[in-house]
């Protein structure tokens, strides 16, 4: 089959077995693998770890029920390994979700799955049946598009392992298609006894192409009816029931041959007038019946009376028209498959056969041709479990052979939307629809840049969608700003208050220890973290302490409401204002401004000393600038700093900060002396 | 109308896409565009051709999806991209790395032609690490401006391998994109909701000129001026506000503009008719705003099916008889609005547009080429 291929167990490189003891924790996308000293008390042992992906044993050799994604570690032998350096592996899940070509895949069918989400159930019976075989057809455009460009990359690369993964996933991404094709006509449309078979013939054509080459061979050559393998053609058409294609090139035979153009013209004529469903036309099935009947009993006729006797092909053909199963299982070569039998088998013996009675139909026609020389893959029994409608059964074998949680995820939330599975609900409490979802999309978020994706995916988990996306968001990299801003409009977007205030607070330290205040600030404001935004305005005012002058002014100068954030912001805020108004000699509001900031506490008492002396030049002005009233107000902050200060010792014996108290008193009482004189001169006269 | 839009899955998210500027008195829409990725393992620069030329059709239009002509690898996320001419792109590097790339016509090959490694950079330029994204670049062949998270902007000459000039601690807070307001003035956006003037002539290193969001300070993401009334200039930010700033006078927005519902990340003129205006978003959304005409007088504009198109007047503040974008007649000049992109999801992150054509990027992966933009 073309789905035959093998990869061997995956090693994981670098972890020797031969020297360490392992130990394993699944997360959620990912295995960490860690080498440990736990137990070693019996001597060392050697290891192989090795995971089995699943696609191999899948489409590999007739192997069915493969398990899941193994990881063993086996542990067995002899040997002292000597301690050293120990290492963490991280072993990936989702193998398929690092393959550059099902990007594609997976970007293209996010937006089906989100039309999907968005295509609320207003459209009632048909027009929503329509609106769901749409998105599924789309889904598998999809799928066709990963497929054509995944062999285009097989022709042109020329690195031959390179080509063995491609054809891999070039038959992997053919058989999700077969599948989820049947799982279209059977659940999704849900067609019914008619239009059924018609459905399935379509099937059979699209994915049944090993015989398209020979059949183009034939075509192409000169005179096709001397091909030797004309016949094989005509067979070809007959059983996948091509019938104007088979009538065309029997033509031509017959116009090579005027001898038994007769014989020709009877064959043509019982093929043009087999009946078929019909899609549009209103024909019961009744009446469809009994034409059918009526036809095959002409077919049966001609045959017992030997008029195909002399050429054998065309007796064969006439046979398998009357739908025996022999004559159609000596075609076995040229239907390749079991379930091209099956659906040959239907088109000339039970045309309209209902959807119910092909698990009968599907088994015998597996185990007919088939014949117990080979025991049936995993893909056929997938496709054996979707004739016998046991959705639960394709969803979990697929679960289990494919490398990829993108096929099932999708798949059954498609189905879920075709309300074909609300009963189930699996034992933790999550529906399956949901428990795949979860699966993908964490999948996605294990991936450098796929994880964007996954948000939707967890928007449309209702039950633990959110607590995933919490632990994933928190898991991504914010390298740039970009990057975080990025994230952060996804945790608001969710009202995600924790996310929120922890992005910023990184960004806001990385800011930090890259001495970018300015960012820090705006980070910090950001997140109304008003912690954070205290410490950033320390960080300011020890600069200005030590330099004498502010740095970022466009920042602090701009501060608008956010200054509200916290007093710490509204001093540095303010205090920026007093030196603004000093600097553009606005002396009384500059001084009401500085008296302000410390009766009124906006001020922290550490930066009293600082607004007192900064008070010096004002009074030393030659304009009187603070009345009586402010002066005494001055002297009174003066004292609770000195008196209430219970560090008291330190003025005492800090000269400097004696002497500039001191001159402080001095100052103020100076000031005094002015004022009185300055206002009692102004009242008096 | 929405057939004449392809698109292409490309496998890495698409943070910059640039038409190559076309040659004077070209007749020939542009048929080569350039694109930046970012967050991928492997970031690459990679040059397009627009549609099939071999089947151009009778009035010159392309058909068939974008195809790929040549690729580089780039170290770092591609933050900002522009043609320095015809064969040389500059590319900012989340990195703080500014690099010039050649695109060799002859045989389909792009290479490295100069690099300024860690234009941008915090603390200290010579540690191995501490390379501060370099966020936006513009050029006027042969100067060069890049800015970034570092607050800092450079001046540098394609030929000369020092920076010509630069502004330490030029902006307290991330610088998010440069454009040229004359040549020898500048104009940033940061992310404290501020327009500043740059005159690079002056050897002062503070702004000429600072305009500023009133209120909540909202950072601003983008900035484009109009290509032919120079005092003219929209931004973007990051509530998707759409703002437009008459700078000869006020120090605030002339008018605002709701857009888009998240980050604009980019906000283009179109460059031959500044009526027109384009804008792209975090959203998921692209914007074409027009102001060309009396609604009334022009019926079957841009009123092709599927389209949501919204009319909205505008809030203006002052009053200028020059330009629509100035306008504050609500009754006589209203604007246009279309969303370009009905359904989308993930963000639009760049948009490029050049005579009739439009090209845009989304973190869906994919690049749109919309070579009918006036049909």
């Amino acid at each position: 089959t073309p789905l035959t291929d093998t990869v061997p167990p995956q090693v994981v490189p670098g972890a020797d077995p031969s020297a360490r003891q392992l130990c394993f924790a699944w997360g959620p996308a990912e295995v960490l693998v860690c080498e440990t000293l736990f137990g070693r008390a019996g001597g060392s042992r050697s290891r192989c770890l090795s995971r089995s992906p699943s696609p191999s044993r899948f489409w590999g050799e007739g192997r069915a029920g493969a398990a899941a994604p193994v990881l063993t570690g086996s542990v067995a032998g002899t040997g002292e390994g000597a301690p050293s350096s120990s290492c963490v592996f991280v072993v990936r899940r989702d193998q398929d979700i690092y393959i550059q070509t099902l990007r594609k895949l997976f970007n293209e069918s996010h937006g089906i799955f989100m039309g999907l989400q968005r295509s609320e159930e207003e459209l009632a019976g048909k027009s929503r049946k329509a609106q769901l075989v749409q998105v599924s057809k789309n889904y598998r455009s999809v799928i066709r598009a990963c497929m054509e460009d995944m062999h285009q990359a097989a022709v042109s690369t020329r690195d031959p392992a390179l080509q063995g993964q491609y054809s891999t996933q070039v038959s992997i991404l053919s058989a999700m298609e077969l599948i989820w094709n049947l799982c279209e006509i059977l659940f999704v449309e849900a067609a019914t006894a008619g239009p059924l078979l018609l459905r399935l013939l379509d099937w059979v054509r699209l994915h049944v192409c090993d015989v398209d080459s020979m059949v183009r061979e034939v075509l192409s050559s000169e005179s096709p009816s001397k091909h030797k393998l004309f016949w094989n053609v005509v067979d070809v058409f007959v059983l996948q029931g091509r019938m104007d294609e088979a009538r065309h090139l029997l033509s031509k035979e017959a116009s090579a041959n005027p001898t038994s153009m007769n014989m020709y013209k009877i064959l043509d004529d019982l093929m043009k007038k087999m009946p078929v469903p019909s899609l549009g036309n209103i024909q019961t099935l009744t009446e469809l019946e009994l034409k059918w009947q009526h036809w095959h009993e002409e077919c049966q006729r001609y045959l017992q009376d030997g008029t195909f006797a002399s050429n054998p092909h065309m007796e064969s053909i006439c046979k398998i028209l009357l739908g025996d199963e022999d004559a159609i299982l000596e075609k076995k070569e040229l239907m390749t498959t079991w379930y091209h039998f099956l659906v040959t088998r239907l088109l000339y013996s039970h045309p309209t056969v209902k959807p119910m009675e092909l698990r009968f139909y599907a088994q015998s026609s597996m185990d007919l041709f088939l014949g117990g020389e080979s025991s049936p893959e995993p893909l056929d029994m997938i496709l054996m479990a979707a004739f016998e409608f046991e959705m639960h059964q394709v969803i979990k074998e697929c679960s289990i052979v494919l490398s990829n949680w993108w096929f099932v995820a999708h798949l059954t939330d498609l189905l879920d939307h075709c309300k074909l599975l609300q009963s189930h609900n699996l034992y933790f409490g999550s529906n399956m629809r949901e428990f795949l979802l979860l699966e993908y999309a964490s999948g996605l978020f294990s991936h450098h840049s796929l994880w964007q994706l996954g948000v939707d995916y967890f928007d449309h988990c209702p039950q633990y969608g959110r607590v995933y996306l919490e632990l994933h968001i928190e898991r991504i990299p914010l390298s740039t700003e970009q990057k975080a801003l990025k994230v952060l409009r996804i945790c608001e977007q969710r009202q995600m208050h924790e996310q929120v205030r922890s992005i910023c607070k990184i960004m806001a330290m990385k800011a930090l220890r890259n001495n970018r205040l300015g960012s820090a600030l705006s980070w910090s404001i950001r997140a109304k973290d008003a912690a954070f935004a205290t410490l950033i305005s320390d960080r300011f005012l020890k600069d200005y302490c030590e330099r004498g002058c502010f740095s970022d002014l466009d920042l602090i100068d701009n501060l608008g409401p956010s200054m509200l954030l916290s007093d710490r912001l509204t001093f540095l805020g303010k205090y920026r204002e007093f030196h603004r108004l000093y600097g553009e000699k606005r002396f009384p509001e500059a001084a009401r401004l500085l008296l302000t900031l410390m009766t009124a506490h906006i001020a922290p008492c550490s930066f009293w000393m600082t607004l007192l002396t900064d008070a010096l030049p004002l009074l030393e002005q030659k304009e009187v600038i603070f009345s009586a009233e402010q002066t005494y107000e001055l002297m009174r902050c003066l004292e609770d700093l000195t008196a209430g200060n219970p560090d008291k010792q330190k003025f005492q014996d800090d000269d400097v900060e004696t002497t500039k108290v001191e001159m402080l008193r001095l100052a103020l009482a100076r000031n005094l002396a002015r004022v009185i004189v300055k206002e009692g001169t102004v009242e008096g006269s | 109308a929405m057939e004449d839009v392809s698109a292409k899955f490309v496998s890495q998210k698409i943070s910059r896409t640039r038409w190559r500027p076309l040659p004077a008195a070209a007749l020939q829409p542009p048929d080569l565009f350039a694109t930046g990725s970012w967050d991928n393992e492997d970031n690459r620069i990679s040059i397009w051709s627009a549609g099939d030329l071999e089947n151009a059709g009778l009035n010159g239009e392309y058909h068939g999806e974008p195809h790929l002509l040549c690729d580089i690898q780039h170290n770092g996320d591609v933050m900002d991209m522009q043609f320095l001419d015809q064969e040389r792109i500059v590319v900012a590097s989340s990195t703080g790395t500014v690099t010039i790339f050649r695109h060799h016509q002859n045989n389909q090959t792009l290479s490295a032609n100069h690099r300024w490694e860690k234009a941008h950079y915090h603390v200290d330029q010579d540690t191995s690490c501490g390379g501060a994204a370099c966020t936006g670049v513009v050029c006027s062949n042969p100067e060069i401006v890049t800015v970034g998270e570092d607050g800092r902007i450079n001046l540098f000459r394609a030929d000369q391998k020092d920076a010509v000039r630069t502004i330490d601690n030029a902006d307290s807070s991330t610088l998010h994109a440069v454009t040229f307001l004359r040549t020898t003035e500048i104009l940033t956006v940061n992310s404290i909701g501020q327009l500043k003037i740059w005159d690079l002539r002056q050897h002062r290193n503070e702004p000429s000129q600072i305009f500023s969001l009133a209120g909540d300070r909202v950072p601003l993401h983008c900035v484009d001026r109009h290509p032919n009334q120079q005092h003219i200039v929209a931004t973007g930010g990051q509530d998707g506000m759409l703002s437009i700033w008459d700078i000869r006078q006020g120090t605030m927005p002339v008018s605002l503009l709701n857009a888009h519902e998240a980050e604009m990340w980019e906000v283009h003129f179109h460059p031959s008719d500044p009526d027109h205006l384009f804008t792209c978003s975090e959203d998921g959304s692209l914007w074409h705003w027009d102001t060309s005409t009396n609604v009334s007088e022009k019926p079957s504009f841009l009123h092709q099916g599927g389209r949501s198109t919204a009319y909205l007047s505008h809030s203006t503040i002052n009053q200028s008889v020059v330009s629509a974008w100035l306008s504050n007649d609500p009754t006589k000049d209203r604007m246009e609005i279309t969303n370009l992109i009905p359904n989308q999801t993930l963000s639009v992150n760049s948009l490029d547009v050049l005579g009739p054509c439009l090209v845009y990027g989304t973190d869906a992966e994919a690049i749109y080429v919309n070579r009918q933009l006036f049909a």
